[in-house]
């Protein structure tokens, strides 16, 4: 896209009191001309390893999948200080590829745009990505197809980096399906396993409906402004009717619960724990997840117009929050636990994109700490299950600090961060949210609160299930530290889940943000930061103590306890979602279809049957009339005539 | 008034005669077809025996070149007539109109005669024989008719007949005034009846089907004639546009006018293979030879529709009210006829016979449609179009189906009977894919000529306001598609009977046949434009 | 106009009706002629009197007998011929005024009809036996 569509200088339109931004691109030159590469280099490794089959490709497709990503990560990093040495105002980056669809008025370029916000995506995925990627090497060593599983996951990198450097609806809707195609194969990446296949299964068809939001979203954009480009929609949003930007907001709402695992798409995420770790690290924790949370701060040109739509964000957010928190409380899959976890996270981050200008920037800032976190601790889960042979089940852990020494001190840096412990990345992040949601309702701010301290229970719980107490081990389980490949990624995303913070110092990311999604003074709170800051930290306590209370000092039982409260029941039951799904959508679908099925096999058939039979019968009958004899022909041509001119004179002249 | 009565000849004296003007460029198609047939008599009377088979073939291939070439010429020439929408000059004193729609039907009688010369000559498939009787008067299963086969003997006069039939079917759809299209109707007639007595395999079915052809084709000429004498009656003159004038001028009825009419669409009717007047087709069409069947079921139809069309059209055309539902009932029966007893048969080319009469239906709801101007600059379509451009589409995918049904054969000659095509599509998947094609052409599936062709007269005759006519010829195309595809399910998902039926490799001059059936049968269903300009830009028939 | 289409054709059929008279005076006259024979002639019928009247030669065989078909293709160049002369005739009283092309145009139809009775000839139907 070439900034021909766009003004010369960026036009701040004013709404509510505070300037949505317009989207103003220049040239990319330099750098920023190799911006093409970051999407093409996964590609081309997903390509090569996909089409060129695991047998051929086994020997190298482990090092490639990782030199593709970590080339990509390079450029990223050097594209992100070039950026960082521009203008605020130049910091829109546009590179028009060519055009993807002409037809009649609609017109859809493959074009990038690379500002603030993509900026720290990239690095985001890149930068873990490598990591996981790396990680992978080891943790699949004895899969036999860990050549396809490379594939796979290059080119979950490739969409992903579509769905956030397109610049454009249509090429984020590419991304996105490309992202969910990739998580498919990958949920069901041990597809002989029956639950992996239909989890994978699950997984696409709750998607679907997101997607539908995406889809009809993009046609309605390109309805209402006759472009899907960000900028030139940027530019004009403004004189869009609300009840439009409303309907707008919702669908987009929509795809995002889809793809972020939001109430009431959500349940999905748990099940998709059947793929490999280091999938559920990369995709169902630091990344693809959090594209719904994309989506919401790069259309803030949109939602900026629409109370009702961010009203509903902020409403799923919190729901999600407490759901996901309540879930997690009462999983003994460690992973499930984490899965619970992350819908909370993403939860957090949905209700402070959902505050408009004032949270986007805090959005993305807990999208980014809970990449370094939540990946890290996910991992860390992976090297867990490493040393058990597999096995999720905490209840088969306990007292694993000292066999797993390096595991266990980068999965603790993770649980602090993830609890808020001051200091660490999360406390930053999501203390910032919650003082911002606050600003917003003291409902809501109460919900968030108090969704951090379940976090503080159940994350203090899975840690002291997993590394504390006594020794549950199925037999012959002797674990044992993994290897470097995996243990150094483990410690790098350590270091940034203890360091993450450090964005925030100078309000550098709310700064660096601003172009992309704008900034507003912020709101008179009841009380200084402080005081929320030392407000929270209590809360957590409150979380860990009772955790401490209940698991620490208690024997955990080898099997799950089954007479439990009815709460307890139900957030097993992951709070009846499924069972949800199934009476109000998938029964009824089951009987309408059962329903349909027997009219068509009784109704439909039996007609066309009987109107076949009907007709051969009557073909049987008249052919009966053709003798053979001359006779009888001359005879049917002759009462032929004979009622052609009688029908004839009958008719015209009564 | 009593001067209309008497003869006009009568009342000049023998001084006045003036010689008539003959157009002979005008006319040089049908003159050089007519030059064509008397040559293959000559050639038959004075040419060694071994050579004629190639003399003639050559004579008649050539003659219909050049005749085409010439109906490219005369085209070209067409004047623009001042009134209307009408191009060319009544010819002959009156008798022969030469306008746009006449040289259309003459070129898409020629090309179809072309390729069905290329059917006539095939003597691959007997071993080294046409596929004629070699001694049409052996009786069969004589001592004689065995001589003649081993002596090899071939009728070759079934080159000059074709070529007189050829002739009155240019003569037919052009003719102006109703003796010039009797005598038509007999030139065509005639040799067609003798042709289809002529098969060298299934002698006595094809001498019946002869036989049967000729005395209700005699019958039903009947018809015709006496329908004139009342038109002549009523009009006081056999010319077209007389008559047309003397319609128009008539308020009310007339049962002489309207008992004319009748006659002479019983005629025609009978011709065109429509119901109540059908019963001949399945017979003939089974008994005689395939490469007569399909050049009867081709060329018959369309010359027939022509003069149909401008029987009709210009003749009657002011009294359409009092012929349409007549026509509509025909329309309706000969569709139902065609498509319901089509469901039964167990012999191919019977099937393709009733077939031909559906079609026979579909082409009567576009001629009926009576959707004489279109609106200009829309897609509108005239009746007269669409019926035109239906019929190049019909045409081409019968000559080519019916000549798949020579080259599927067993020692008995072609394998006609239903249950010897099961399991085709494994014997020789492709003919029968070619087959196949055909049937979904015929079935009027999308993207074969067949589906524009119905497309088209459907469209012209809804716009006619013939709507309810449209919805029983579609309904009724879904009973057709049934019997199309049962016969595909039986090539494909059938197992072969018995021995199974084999394809023997054609020669060339069959291969070119289906090759151009196939694609002119892609071509008109993919790119219609071309040829359905050709039609809207023949434009009206003149007076 | 209906009246007048109703006047056209009493004058058109109008002027059949001598003919219509001649024909039902000549089949009165034939029943007259024989009626009156049949009246007046004595009747001695004996076998050879009711015998078939055949040129005063003794009837053989069936009243149905079968004709060897050459009688009908011989029959049938007559046909040719004579419908061939009908067209001459009316143009031998007018060819002087038309020119030596009206000539070649008879002779073309002349021709026409030659090339079928040299298609005869070829083919052997010419010679009898």
């Amino acid at each position: 896209m070439t900034s021909s569509s766009a003004s010369l200088f960026p036009r701040l339109a004013e709404e509510g009191g505070h300037a949505v931004p317009v989207i103003h691109q220049v040239p990319a030159d330099g750098v920023f001309a190799l911006l093409w590469v970051i999407i093409a280099l996964p590609a081309l490794g997903a390509a090569i390893i996909l089409l060129g089959g695991g047998n051929r490709t086994k020997g190298f497709a482990h090092l490639l999948g990782c030199a593709t990503v970590l080339g990509s990560f390079a450029i990223s990093l050097v594209s992100f200080f070039a950026l960082l040495g521009r203008d605020e105002t130049d910091r829109s980056v546009g590179q028009f590829l060519w055009t993807w669809v002409d037809a009649g008025s609609f017109r859809a370029d493959m074009a990038l745009l690379y500002d603030p916000l993509s900026a720290l995506f990239l690095l985001l995925i890149t930068g873990v990505g490598s990591l996981i990627h790396l990680y992978s090497i080891g943790y699949m060593e004895h899969d036999e197809r860990r050549a396809r599983f490379f594939g796979y996951l290059n080119l979950f990198v490739a969409a992903m980096l579509m769905l956030v450097l397109s610049d454009n609806y249509l090429g984020v809707f590419l991304g996105w399906e490309g992202v969910g195609l990739a998580s498919y194969l990958l949920i069901g990446f041990w597809q002989h396993k029956p639950s992996a296949a239909v989890a994978a299964k699950k997984a696409f068809v709750v998607n679907r409906v997101g997607d539908i939001g995406m889809a009809l979203g993009t046609m309605l954009v390109f309805a209402t402004f006759g472009t899907v480009a960000f900028a030139p929609v940027s530019e004009v949003a403004g004189e869009a009717p609300t009840a439009t930007m409303t309907a707008l907001g919702l669908l987009f709402l929509l795809a995002a619960c889809g793809k972020s695992a939001q109430v009431p798409l959500q349940s999905w995420l748990l099940d998709a724990m059947e793929g490999p770790t280091p999938v559920s690290a990369l995709i169902h924790a630091a990344t693809m997840v959090t594209a719904g949370v994309y989506l919401v701060v790069r259309s803030n040109f949109i939602y900026d117009y629409t109370e009702v739509a961010q009203t509903a964000v902020v409403v799923v957010g919190t729901v999600t929050l407490l759901w996901g928190a309540i879930i997690g409380c009462a999983k003994d899959d460690i992973k499930k636990a984490l899965a619970g976890s992350t819908m909370s996270q993403i939860g957090y981050m949905m209700l402070a994109a959902g505050l408009g200008p004032y949270g986007y920037a805090f959005a993305i800032f807990h999208l980014l700490t809970h990449g370094f976190f939540k990946a890290n601790m996910f991992l860390g889960a992976g090297s867990v299950m490493h040393a058990m042979n597999d096995d999720v089940d905490m209840r088969h852990y306990g007292a694993l600090q000292k066999a797993v020494p390096v595991t266990f001190l980068t999965f603790a840096m993770g649980y602090l961060a993830i609890i808020g412990f001051p200091g660490f990345s999360g406390f930053w992040s999501k203390d910032k949210i919650i003082e911002a949601s606050f600003g917003e309702s003291t409902l809501v701010g109460l919900c968030a609160l108090v969704g951090a301290g379940i976090t503080a229970f159940y994350m203090t719980r899975v840690m002291l299930m997993t590394f504390f107490g006594q020794k549950r081990w199925e037999e012959g389980v002797h674990p044992h530290e993994s290897p470097k490949i995996m243990t150094v990624p483990l410690i790098v995303l350590a270091a940034l889940s203890v360091l993450g913070g450090l964005l925030l110092f100078g309000d550098f990311v709310t700064d660096w943000l601003t172009p992309a999604v704008g900034a507003v003074a912020h709101h008179e709170l009841a009380f200084a930061p402080w005081v929320f800051s030392l407000i929270v930290t209590v809360v957590v306590a409150v979380g860990v103590t009772i955790a401490w209370l209940t698991v620490g000092r208690n024997e955990v039982p080898r099997t799950a306890p089954q007479n439990v409260s009815f709460v307890t029941r139900a957030a097993r039951a992951d709070l009846y979602g499924d069972a949800l799904n199934e009476e109000l959508l998938m029964r009824p679908g089951d009987r309408f279809v059962t329903g349909l099925v027997g009219f068509d096999d009784k109704g439909v058939d039996g007609v066309v049957n009987g109107t076949g039979t009907a007709f051969a019968g009557m073909s049987g009958t008249f052919r009966k009339l053709q003798t053979g004899y001359v006779r009888s022909y001359a005879l049917s041509v002759l009462s032929g005539a004979v009622l052609v001119v009688v029908a004839l004179l009958a008719v015209n002249l009564t | 008034m009593t001067t209309l009565a008497v003869s006009p000849l009568l009342s000049e004296s023998v001084g006045d005669f003036t010689k008539p003007s003959i157009e002979y460029f005008d006319l040089s198609p049908l003159l050089i077809i007519i030059g064509v047939a008397l040559a293959g008599v000559i050639v038959e009377a004075f040419v060694p025996r071994r050579l004629r088979y190639v003399v003639q073939t050559l004579v008649a291939v050539v003659g219909t070149i050049a005749a085409l070439v010439m109906t490219v010429f005369v085209a070209l020439g067409l004047e623009p007539r001042g009134d209307n929408a009408g191009f060319g000059a009544i010819a002959a004193e009156g008798a022969i109109a030469v306008d746009g729609p006449t040289v259309f039907l003459w070129g898409t009688i020629l090309v179809l005669t072309l390729i069905s010369v290329f059917l006539f000559a095939e003597r691959h498939l007997e071993g080294g024989v046409t596929a004629f009787a070699g001694q049409a008067a052996a009786l069969p299963g004589t001592e004689a008719e065995r001589e003649a086969s081993t002596k090899g003997l071939e009728h070759t006069e079934v080159f000059p007949l074709m070529m007189f039939a050829v002739a009155g079917m240019l003569l037919f759809p052009a003719s102006n005034d109703l003796i010039t299209m009797f005598v038509a109707l007999e030139i065509l007639s005639l040799p067609l009846y003798l042709l289809c007595g002529l098969a060298r395999r299934r002698r006595l079915l094809s001498q019946e089907a002869a036989l049967k052809y000729f005395m209700l084709g005699a019958f039903s000429s009947g018809f015709f004639l006496y329908g004139i004498a009342l038109v002549y009656g009523y009009a006081g003159s056999m010319n077209l546009g007389d008559i047309a004038e003397a319609v128009s001028g008539t308020i009310g009825a007339d049962p002489l006018l309207l008992g004319g009419i009748g006659l002479l669409a019983v005629g025609l009717l009978f011709k065109v293979g429509a119901a109540p007047f059908h019963a001949w087709t399945p017979d003939v069409y089974q008994g005689a030879p395939t490469a007569v069947t399909a050049f009867m079921a081709a060329c018959t139809k369309v010359a027939a529709f022509g003069a149909l069309l401008r029987l009709f059209y210009v003749g009657f055309g002011a009294a359409r009210w009092d012929w349409t539902p007549m026509i509509w009932v025909v329309a309706i029966l000969t569709m139902a006829t065609g498509c319901v007893l089509a469901l039964t048969q167990s012999d191919i080319k019977r099937m393709l016979a009733y077939s031909s009469i559906a079609h026979a239906g579909f082409i009567l709801t576009g001629f009926v449609g009576l959707n004489a101007v279109a609106t200009p600059g829309t897609a509108e379509l005239t009746s007269l179009q669409a019926v035109l451009f239906y019929l190049v589409t019909y045409g081409f995918m019968t000559i080519g189906a019916f000549a798949v049904v020579t080259v599927v054969r067993d020692s008995s000659g072609e394998a006609t009977h239903l249950s010897r095509w099961s399991g085709l599509g494994k014997e020789s998947p492709f003919v029968a894919g070619v087959f196949a094609f055909f049937l979904l052409g015929m079935a009027g599936i999308p993207l074969t000529s067949g589906f524009t062709g119905k497309w088209a007269v459907f469209t012209s005759a809804w716009q006619g306001g013939a709507w309810p006519l449209v919805v029983v010829a579609a309904l009724l195309s879904a009973v057709a598609a049934f019997f199309y595809i049962r016969v595909i399910v039986l090539m494909y998902f059938s197992d072969p009977v018995g021995e199974g039926p084999t394809v023997v490799m054609p020669s060339v001059l069959t291969t070119i046949v289906i090759a151009v059936g196939f694609a002119a049968t892609v071509a008109l269903g993919v790119v219609p434009g071309p040829v359905l300009d050709l039609a809207a830009h023949a434009g009206q028939f003149v007076r | 106009m209906a009246g007048s289409s109703t006047t056209l054709q009493t004058a058109y059929f109008g002027s059949y009706v001598p003919l219509l008279a001649i024909i039902v005076v000549g089949v009165l006259l034939v029943f007259a002629m024989f009626g009156g024979n049949a009246l007046l002639r004595p009747s001695h019928a004996t076998p050879e009197k009711l015998l078939t009247y055949e040129c005063g030669v003794d009837p053989v065989g069936e009243g149905w007998a079968q004709t060897h078909v050459r009688y009908y293709v011989y029959a049938y160049l007559y046909v040719v011929f004579a419908v061939d002369a009908v067209f001459l005739f009316p143009w031998a009283t007018v060819f002087a005024g038309l020119g030596w092309v009206s000539v070649a145009e008879m002779g073309v139809f002349i021709g026409f009809i030659a090339v079928g009775l040299v298609y005869a000839w070829r083919k052997g139907v010419l010679t009898w036996t």
